[in-house]
């Protein structure tokens, strides 16, 4: 009986034995895994692999910078653009401008000749003259070929009583019919009024023959220089306004020399 | 039917058609033209105007006249009304302003300064 319990304990000790063993060798097993795991890990750390923190940092630093690059892009895109919008509003400002300006001229030239009645020519080159040019005090002479004479036919703002007759060539009037070349005073705003010697004098121009002078003597309030369509329309006015008063005339004086043949017809045939 | 009627009275026939050359810009626009302030009124009998540019120094009647003309009466008065004048006319200009004109030109004209005037009136 002694026996049996013996060989039970021996038994039961050889059991928990093995069991101890078994136990050490999983235990062992499970150290060489985790070690190889660790090995592992280092290796991936060491070599900058795709799941490591430092690679995914330099791929989004890279990123930004790719980012970043896009931004200047698109920043210097919407400057380039800005400063093309600025061009064209500059643009947009000188066309309408222009624009004025050809309206001006187109008018100035219409009306010059939409008539061929002498006095309604002259009219017509002093509303000009007023509401295009923005002149106050003027005069319109023209040349009396006989006594080669520049008289006025026609003011604005002065007595035409006033405005002397001058000589072909003489004085600065003379000279502007003579040359056929403008005069400017040289300082607008500090013209005092002579008769002689106006702020402005342009010739009024057949091809080369001159018929007669535009003299300005003083400018609307307002106005205190010349613009560049100023002396478009003093280049207009010294060739159209011309032809104008010279076409109108002639058909005056034809108009009154047929009145006259009519009349002796008239005379004759009764 | 026209979007804008406007109507100028002008005696000088080349600041009438400067006037309505630079108003023609505007999209939908009829002009009718006056060669006095009398004939002005006659035109404004006839039709519905949205707006009126009056020169100042007018034969037979002149445009402060019209101005208080159409100001006093129920039918225009609210019509918008510029008036033209010279820089150096400012006493004819502040009296056009007091008997109700909307606003003022000067001459020289520039169709720019049309334009814009009567586009702030016509509120377009």
């Amino acid at each position: 009986m002694q026996k049996d319990d013996e060989r039970n304990r021996g038994e039961e000790f050889l059991q928990v034995f093995k069991k101890g063993a078994e136990f050490t060798q999983d235990l062992l097993k499970e150290n060489e895994r985790l070690r190889f795991r660790l090995l592992e890990l280092e290796n991936a750390g060491l070599s900058g692999g795709p799941d490591s923190v430092d690679s995914v940092v330099k791929r989004l630093n890279e990123r930004i910078s790719e980012l970043e690059l896009e931004k200047q892009e698109i920043l210097g895109r919407i400057r380039r653009i800005e400063e093309e919008n600025e061009d064209f509003a500059v643009r947009y400002v000188e066309i309408e401008e222009e624009n004025s300006n050809l309206a001006n001229l187109y008018i100035a030239s219409y009306q010059l000749h939409s008539t061929l009645d002498f006095k309604e020519v002259l009219q017509i080159i002093t509303e000009i003259i007023i509401n295009l040019i923005g002149a106050e005090e003027f005069a319109i002479m023209l040349l009396d070929e006989k006594s080669a004479e520049l008289q006025a036919v026609a003011t604005e703002g002065v007595e035409r009583e006033q405005i002397p007759h001058v000589a072909l060539g003489q004085g600065v009037i003379g000279r502007v019919a003579s040359s056929g070349e403008s005069h400017f005073a040289e300082d607008v705003l500090r013209y005092q009024r002579d008769f002689e010697s106006p702020m402005v004098c342009i010739p009024l121009k057949i091809k080369e023959h001159v018929i007669g002078v535009l003299a300005i003597y003083k400018l609307l309030m307002q106005k205190k220089k010349f613009a560049p369509v100023d002396y478009e329309l003093f280049t207009l006015l010294a060739g159209h306004a011309a032809t104008a008063i010279f076409s109108s005339r002639l058909y005056s004086d034809s108009e009154r020399k047929l009145s006259t043949i009519q009349g002796f017809i008239d005379l004759l045939t009764k | 039917m026209p979007d804008h009627n406007i109507l100028i009275i002008e005696d000088s026939p080349t600041m009438r058609q400067l006037i309505a050359f630079a108003l023609k810009r505007i999209k939908g626009v009829r002009i009718v033209e006056a060669s006095d302030g009398v004939d002005g009124l006659k035109k404004l009998s006839a039709e519905r105007f949205d707006l009126i540019f009056t020169d100042i120094n007018m034969p037979i009647m002149d445009g402060l006249k019209l101005v208080s003309l159409v100001r006093n009466d129920s039918n225009y008065k609210t019509i918008p009304i510029v008036v033209i004048t010279t820089e150096g006319a400012q006493e004819d200009r502040e009296r056009a302003l007091a008997l109700g004109a909307d606003d003022y030109i000067t001459k020289p004209i520039q169709p720019t300064k049309i334009l814009d005037v009567a586009r702030s009136l016509l509120k377009i």
